[in-house]
């Protein structure tokens, strides 16, 4: 029993949290390493990318809503969600056509174009702040819970409660479905397998005749559907704040380097180590312990905390570096920079 | 041979020329706002944009020297705001004497262990044995160091946390903390050159970007070092008050005869005084930086930038000498962070922003010049003006544009309210365009 209760808050307080979490950074840290892999350059914009396909995706859940066109128990952003993608998509292809192709012609070194990045940040900052302000928005409908804290302990008279909420459910699922989608796009199609070569090498690439310009079209839609994906399940999960999706751009990037910069399978990895680590360290142990403890005189007397929440970016950093020190292309083989 | 002279000679004169016109162009800039809106605007403008200056000059060392990307300059302002707190501030007695010194103690104790493990790492054979006894060093360490940490961290903030709460400075002049700050983000930079030896472009900026964001983060819940979000404010001044001086006889009747008011006499005073002190160290530090490019230590640093495996074949230590790069420009930025909060009179860690304080000043030395000492503080002022000037003008500009929707009409409420976000908009659309159409900035680099 104590053992059952001990499991059940450890899947409570960090099993579901982290594995929600970590769905989100691995959404978003895919975005990143294709960038990096196709275009060669390490995407600063990449939160605010999120966080204005999120934008266009809550305009359009409120016209949904404003329309009473609603999902029942799912939430009506998940209606929205492929007009965000439409949305974000068009924007990115614009930014593309104005400004990155003229320094991919010119073969720009990647540091100029990380730069280039900076002020496309800016500007997509302040368009997103433009179009929404810099508020907290919530735009989560439809039902609350999957499994409550009461009915889980009148089914099961533990005495830890068990909570899943729809969102994070929805979170594991639709995350899902994006990475086997993309892999499959990615392993099986022509476009995908012709990305996949175009970033293993280039100018071998280009001779067997893969059109460079569609390569770099396909990448940025999958990217823009990438980030607004993640950004929506993390808005609806936690919380729509602008400066919040700037702020993740760090764990997402530490999520794709650990994993390798430009390899996607170790960007999915690289997501849940960084969640499952930043989630373990900042958690206070003692409940879980506490069932643990044999003896009431072995039970902690502190919370067991390693470090408090706000040290999270900490914890991030922390893997990066100890990746950065030990395997330089990341956990998986990533290219080196 | 005398006609390639002679080209370089006219260039360098035509680069002399351009300057010239171009910082007096920022002077006549400033001339406007001043007689425009109000010459305390105006000075308050250019005190900030010559910290600015400093700022970019600090980044200009490192990327335009040595192409190294560092984007935490954040991280190293906050580390000299840091050190004005723990310089000018008065000391808490009653706080070093509730846990003061076990405080030290356990930051000791956990210094110690990071040497003791990085000791142990080098020193034994690798293996899992050496894995193993790291691991249990660190572990062992980071329990004992909390152990002695975590009460004396209750017992500092316990002490009257309303007002003090925190362990206090040393209560020296804050001239002082210019310096010092230099020296606390010099050791910052020195710590994290070491831990990320060789770290590359990309590899650099994010790890550059996740120190600032702890350095911030231990600022803002570290309540025992700086009273975190609580705020450090009334750091003492090295200049007077203006109160003092409107109730000095002398500084009232000289006042009174250049026609001045003594309230606006008094500001403007007390913000001339601050240019003075700002522009006498942005000239210093300009000076150096100047030496330094054009001797042959410069010579060599560029040489580097331009080809690292070239310099190395000659014979040059680049890890070594990026690491010392490294730490001359974040020491600049220290003194520049410093000098900030000074001006400011308190230490708001709450209000360090990513955006602000460090992509804010990549635009100042891109825009300027990267590469150009001169081009890098003429970009910081010139941005610092347009940062502060954008709201006015976005204000006007949607008053001009909404002028005739009628009241209360959605959108014209919305376009108002946007005026406050126009800033990073245009600063992007500034990067975005400088760099595409004259991507050496304003000043090239000669």
């Amino acid at each position: 029993m104590e053992l059952l209760n001990a499991l059940v808050a450890l899947a409570n307080y960090v099993v579901i949290p982290a594995v929600a979490y970590g769905s989100q950074l691995a959404l978003g840290a895919l975005g990143v390493t294709l960038v990096y892999g196709i275009l060669r350059f390490s995407n600063f914009a990449h939160g605010d990318t999120m966080a204005f396909g999120t934008t266009i995706a809550i305009f359009f859940t409120w016209a949904f809503q404003g329309l009473g066109v609603t999902l029942g128990p799912l939430p009506t952003a998940l209606l929205a969600l492929p007009l965000g993608i439409a949305g974000c998509a068009l924007f990115v292809l614009g930014t593309d056509k104005v400004i990155y192709r003229f320094y991919r012609r010119q073969r720009a070194a990647p540091v100029i174009l990380v730069i280039v990045s900076m002020g496309v940040m800016f500007v997509m900052n302040g368009v997103v702040r433009f179009m929404i302000g810099v508020d907290d928005q919530n735009f989560a409908d439809g039902a609350r819970f999957v499994i409550d804290a009461r009915s889980f302990r009148d089914a099961t008279g533990l005495d830890e409660p068990l909570v899943l909420r729809l969102p994070t459910l929805i979170t594991l699922v639709t995350a899902a479905i994006a990475v086997a989608l993309l892999f499959w796009f990615l392993n099986r199609t022509r476009t995908g397998k012709s990305m996949r070569a175009f970033s293993d090498n280039e100018d071998l690439a280009l001779l067997s005749g893969i059109n460079p310009e569609r390569v770099v079209m396909v990448t940025w839609i999958i990217v823009a559907a990438l980030a607004t994906t993640a950004g929506v399940l993390y808005g609806l999960e936690k919380s729509f704040k602008p400066f919040v999706y700037f702020q993740l751009l760090l764990p997402i990037f530490a999520s794709a380097i650990v994993g390798g910069l430009g390899n996607p399978v170790g960007a999915v990895v690289g997501g849940f180590v960084i969640a499952f680590s930043e989630v373990g360290i900042t958690y206070a142990w003692k409940k879980v312990l506490e069932y643990l403890a044999p003896t009431e005189a072995l039970e902690p007397s502190g919370l067991v905390q390693l470090l408090s929440t706000d040290y999270k970016f900490a914890v991030s950093f922390a893997i990066l570096i100890l990746v950065l020190l030990f395997r330089p292309t990341g956990l998986f083989k990533g290219q080196s920079v | 041979m005398s006609a390639v002279t002679d080209t370089r000679h006219e260039g360098v004169e035509r680069g002399w020329a351009r300057g010239a016109i171009l910082f007096a162009g920022m002077a006549a800039l400033l001339a406007i706002t001043g007689a425009t809106m109000s010459w305390n605007v105006a000075l308050t403008v250019l005190n900030m944009g010559l910290v600015s200056g400093i700022m970019a000059l600090g980044v200009n060392l490192q990327w335009g020297f040595a192409g190294l990307f560092n984007i935490g300059v954040m991280g190293f302002l906050a580390l000299g705001g840091l050190a004005c707190v723990l310089v000018a501030m008065p000391p808490t007695g009653e706080a070093w004497a509730a846990g003061g010194l076990r405080l030290m103690a356990g930051l000791a104790l956990g210094a110690g262990t990071v040497v003791a493990a990085v000791l142990l790492w080098g020193r034994m054979s690798p293996g899992r044995a050496r894995t193993l006894a790291m691991l249990a060093v660190l572990v062992g360490g980071f329990f004992l160091y909390r152990a002695v940490l975590d009460p004396a961290v209750a017992a500092v903030e316990s002490v009257d946390s309303a007002s003090t709460g925190y362990l206090g400075g040393l209560g020296l002049p804050i001239l002082l903390a210019w310096p010092v700050g230099g020296l606390v983000a010099a050791g910052g930079a020195w710590i994290i050159g070491k831990i990320a030896p060789g770290l590359r472009s990309d590899y650099l900026a994010i790890a550059t970007l996740g120190i600032a964001e702890i350095i911030i983060a231990i600022l803002k819940n570290e309540d025992w070092l700086a009273r975190g979000v609580k705020n450090v404010s009334g750091l003492p001044r090295p200049v007077p008050l203006e109160v003092d001086l409107q109730a000095s006889q002398g500084f009232v009747d000289r006042a009174a005869s250049l026609g001045l008011d003594p309230v606006t006499a008094s500001t403007l005073w007390v913000k001339g005084l601050y240019g003075l002190l700002f522009a006498a160290v942005l000239l210093i530090l300009l000076w150096l930086a100047q030496m330094a490019l054009n001797s042959p230590w410069g010579r060599m640093m560029r040489a580097i930038r331009d080809n690292e495996v070239a310099a190395e074949a000659m014979g040059k230590d680049v890890t070594r000498r990026h690491l010392q790069i490294f730490i001359l420009g974040s020491a600049i930025l220290g003194i520049a962070g410093a000098m900030m909060t000074t001006l400011d009179g308190q230490l708001t860690p709450g209000t360090y922003q990513p955006l602000r304080f460090t992509f804010l000043i990549w635009v100042m030395v891109i825009v300027g010049g990267s590469g150009n000492n001169f081009g890098a503080v003429l970009g910081g002022m010139l941005i610092w003006w347009l940062w502060v000037m954008v709201e006015p003008m976005g204000l006007w500009l949607m008053g001009a544009i909404t002028a005739p929707m009628p009241d209360g009409l959605w959108l014209k409420d919305h376009l108002q309210d946007a005026a406050a976000h126009m800033r990073l908009l245009t600063m992007g659309l500034v990067l975005l365009l400088v760099l595409r159409f004259s991507p050496r900035g304003l000043l090239p680099e000669r």
